[in-house]
């Protein structure tokens, strides 16, 4: 735009207002009218939607938990270079908060260093209940004095817990949460197999979400083209019934596929009675429950978008595919499904998103080794009440989506997504 | 591509396509096609002319195998195409909505037929090359139906129906969507590419000067039957019924009584109680009702004895619409006042009145005594 040097060059309606002055005011009203209507949406969604996710995820690098327990302690560890044993001074102070800590704040700094070291936290207790002994003590007897309570203070290990628990902000939760951790030398290295847990949960939510949008896809693909290409009546009719399942609550659903696929279920009675098997078939608490569940609940997501892309669709090219010497196979490959991409992509988007996320399906039909990340954040966020761990986990989860969802927007393009 | 395409043969005894008391309902109540039998010639232009319902594209998708025949046969080359399914037919089709793959570009919607009937690599690229340089389309090849205009999309559409060289080409209203210039333009081009590439072209359409434009012959469909099968001009000039006459062409319909019937004239009396002398066409005996059928260019104005018209009758004018080309006289006489004559640009009876009293007559072989319908 050039600007305009004086005000004869400035375009002005029949009153003398400048034109663009005039316009802005006629679309003010509009503007003003338009932020009301969203503001209520937009209030709820900062309130209770981003600022709890925020201050969530936030949990995920604090550990408040030495820093608030012993905050003198805390400050004089985190200057110590971590060889050997910490300075006495430092020792005779964590005494000192030893004697006088809250019994909230201490369970709470003795249960965090009992991550690193189990028994770490009874040791605590224990010193503490002896504090009186160190008080007495001189800093350079200070060690010594430890050690007489528990000989494992001679054990240096102990106190770099100590020192790695005394920074506000830590990535221990979120190397956790990656079976990693911090040794000696501040390298990250893997954590002992026998502790390493939450890749493979990682793992297996991708491989249970993979699978379970595969089969929604190949299941859902014939009911989809079906519904788009019947006469509107029935279709509709058909509509209704992929759409039943949402009139059920999750709960429901999977419950009655427990009374189905139990050991004394429906399905394992018929097959029974029938011949099919001899004894009663494990058909829950294993893999194939949980993909059974989870399609089932699924597919409704993946059904309606395809519906709805296919039922754009110029049902003459089929025709036209066969009169320029198509047969039917090569006319829906080559011609019909292209045309469906958006339809399956947003699809098969929706499904896998939804299914990374899953916790009740696999919680209630699943068995131990089918539990997704979501189950164990509930149980780190509940049982545990491991909230850092918990947090760093739904960082994990959150990022796994981002970057599915960025690999998919590479390949297919979200802008060519098309939802009912 | 020319070369390769077969040449027209009109002579061979056995036509192309046979369609063999071919009968069609889709609700088993109403029959669609009614006993049609049809031959059509190799390298010929048909066009299946009717009005909506007349069952001309039910015809047409019977041939290309989209519907079944409910009785009857259709036999292409002296073979029934009963079990054979469309895409074994080797009959190219242009649909109405041009039917282009939107996610392909020109040249693998040209290329998509190609690949499906198997032709080397390198050919394709050739029979390609041609038939977009038939369609005018050279260097529209990596452009998306999406972006080129109806007249484009309907050349590629074309083009896409021809480039495999297919025994047949079927159309069906395919300029329907254009806007009337092209779609004359269209059919001129239409016109000559079949005279190219010498392939038969059976078109169906609603519109009677595009099939007069284009066709070697017409079959005009009406409620299921063919009403007449001819060359443009015949249909034309000798409608053989009062439908045909009245849905080619503009036409004075005049409703009468045989009185006479001798040989190649017959004498017709109308309600007002003149008589008319006319040709008898399918009218067999005195005393029968009968349409008269006058085509409004055959009226000669402002006519005398010495003009070789064989009746002559005084008719007054009523409206004048001024078309250019010619002048469309709206006169009253026989007691109808929706009696329309054509009067040339130039011509020497141009300067009309309303309400000026004028003479008009005809040959009596212009005037066709046809059934009362």
């Amino acid at each position: 735009m050039v600007a305009t040097t004086g005000s004869h060059d400035v375009m002005r309606t029949a009153d003398g207002v400048p034109l663009r002055i005039k316009l802005r005011r006629a679309e003010r009203m509009r503007k003003v009218w338009a932020i009301t209507l969203v503001a209520p949406l937009f209030l709820f969604l900062v309130v209770g939607f981003i600022l709890p996710i925020i201050s969530l995820l936030s949990l995920s690098i604090e550990d408040p938990d030495l820093t608030e327990g012993f905050p003198r302690t805390a400050e004089m560890f985190q200057e110590w270079d971590g060889e050997g044993f910490p300075p006495p001074e430092a020792m005779a102070t964590f005494a000192e908060e030893l004697a006088v800590a809250g019994r909230g704040e201490f369970g709470r700094a003795a249960k965090r260093l009992n991550y690193d070291i189990s028994g770490f936290k009874s040791m605590v207790k224990k010193t503490a209940r002896k504090s009186e002994e160190l008080a007495l003590l001189s800093p350079e007897q200070m060690l010594d004095g430890f050690i007489k309570i528990d000989k494992d203070w001679g054990d240096p290990a102990y106190w770099l817990v100590i020192k790695n628990a005394s920074s506000y902000y830590t990535d221990y939760y979120l190397l956790w949460s990656l079976d990693l951790q911090r040794d000696k030398e501040r390298e990250i290295v893997g954590v002992s197999p026998d502790r390493a847990i939450y890749v493979d949960v990682l793992l297996r939510t991708i491989e249970i979400s993979f699978a379970v949008t595969l089969l929604c896809f190949l299941l859902g693909l014939p009911i989809a083209y079906l519904l788009a290409t019947l006469p509107t009546r029935i279709s509709n009719l058909l509509l209704i019934l992929v759409l039943l399942p949402f009139w059920t609550s999750l709960l429901v659903r999977t419950t009655s596929w427990i009374v189905l696929l139990q050991n004394e279920g429906l399905i394992n009675d018929a097959a029974l009675w029938l011949g099919l098997w001899n004894e009663p078939q494990e058909l829950i608490r294993n893999r194939f429950g949980v993909y059974v569940a989870m399609v089932h609940i699924l597919l409704p997501f993946m059904v309606l978008p395809m519906y709805s892309v296919m039922k754009t669709i110029n049902p003459w090219h089929m025709r036209a595919a066969a009169s320029l010497g198509a047969p039917g196979w090569k006319a829906f490959l080559k011609v019909y499904f292209p045309q469906c991409m958006p339809g399956v992509a947003a699809g098969t988007l929706l499904v896998f998103i939804l299914s990374l996320g899953y916790y009740i399906t696999p919680a209630l039909v699943g068995g131990p080794s089918d539990q997704m990340t979501s189950y164990w954040i509930v149980q780190n966020m509940g049982r545990t009440a491991n909230w850092g761990l918990g947090a760093a986990l739904s960082v994990v989860l959150l990022l796994l989506t981002l970057v599915m969802f960025f690999i998919y927007n590479r390949f297919v393009g979200v802008d060519r997504l098309k939802v009912n | 591509m020319t070369d390769s395409m077969h040449s027209p043969d009109r002579g061979s005894n056995e036509p192309q396509v046979r369609f063999e008391n071919v009968q069609k309902t889709y609700d088993g109540e109403v029959l669609v096609v009614k006993d049609l039998n049809l031959a059509i010639e190799k390298g010929e232009f048909l066009t299946l002319l009717g009005p909506s319902g007349s069952g001309k594209t039910t015809t047409l998708m019977m041939l290309a195998g989209f519907e079944s025949t409910t009785h009857g046969d259709i036999v292409l080359n002296g073979r029934s195409l009963r079990l054979v399914p469309p895409h074994k037919r080797d009959i190219g089709m242009v649909f109405q909505n041009y039917a282009l793959f939107p996610h392909m570009t020109v040249y693998e919607n040209l290329e998509f037929p190609l690949q499906c009937h198997k032709v080397e690599k390198t050919s394709r690229e050739k029979k390609i090359a041609e038939a977009l340089a038939m369609v005018e389309l050279t260097g529209f090849e990596r452009r998306r139906p999406a972006q080129l205009s109806g007249g484009q999309q309907q050349r590629v559409a074309l083009a896409r129906a021809l480039v495999f060289e297919p025994q047949i080409v079927l159309m069906d209203e395919p300029l329907g969507a254009l806007d009337k210039k092209l779609r004359e333009q269209m059919q001129i081009e239409m016109k000559h590419i079949h005279q190219n590439v010498g392939l038969t072209f059976v078109y169906v359409t609603h519109d009677q000067s595009e099939a007069l434009t284009m066709s070697d012959r017409i079959a005009v469909f009406d409620d299921g039957v063919i009403q007449q099968l001819d060359a443009p001009e015949e249909l034309y000039e000798r409608p053989k019924n009062a439908f045909v006459a009245q849905f080619i062409g503009e036409n004075n319909r005049l409703n009468g009584r045989i009185t006479e019937l001798a040989g190649d004239v017959c004498l017709v009396e109308l309600p007002s109680g003149h008589t008319i002398r006319a040709l008898p066409v399918n009218v067999s005996e005195v005393g029968q009702q009968t349409t008269l059928s006058l085509r409004p260019e055959v009226v000669v104005v402002g006519a005398v004895e010495s003009d070789g018209c064989d009746d002559i009758f005084t008719a007054v004018v009523q409206e004048q619409i001024y078309m250019g080309d010619h002048t469309r006289v709206r006169m009253e006489v026989f007691g109808h006042d929706d009696f329309v004559v054509k009067v040339p640009r130039g011509s020497s009876h141009g300067g009309l009145e309303l309400g000026q009293e004028i003479r008009i007559g005809w040959r009596s072989g212009d005037c066709r005594a046809l059934d009362a319908a």
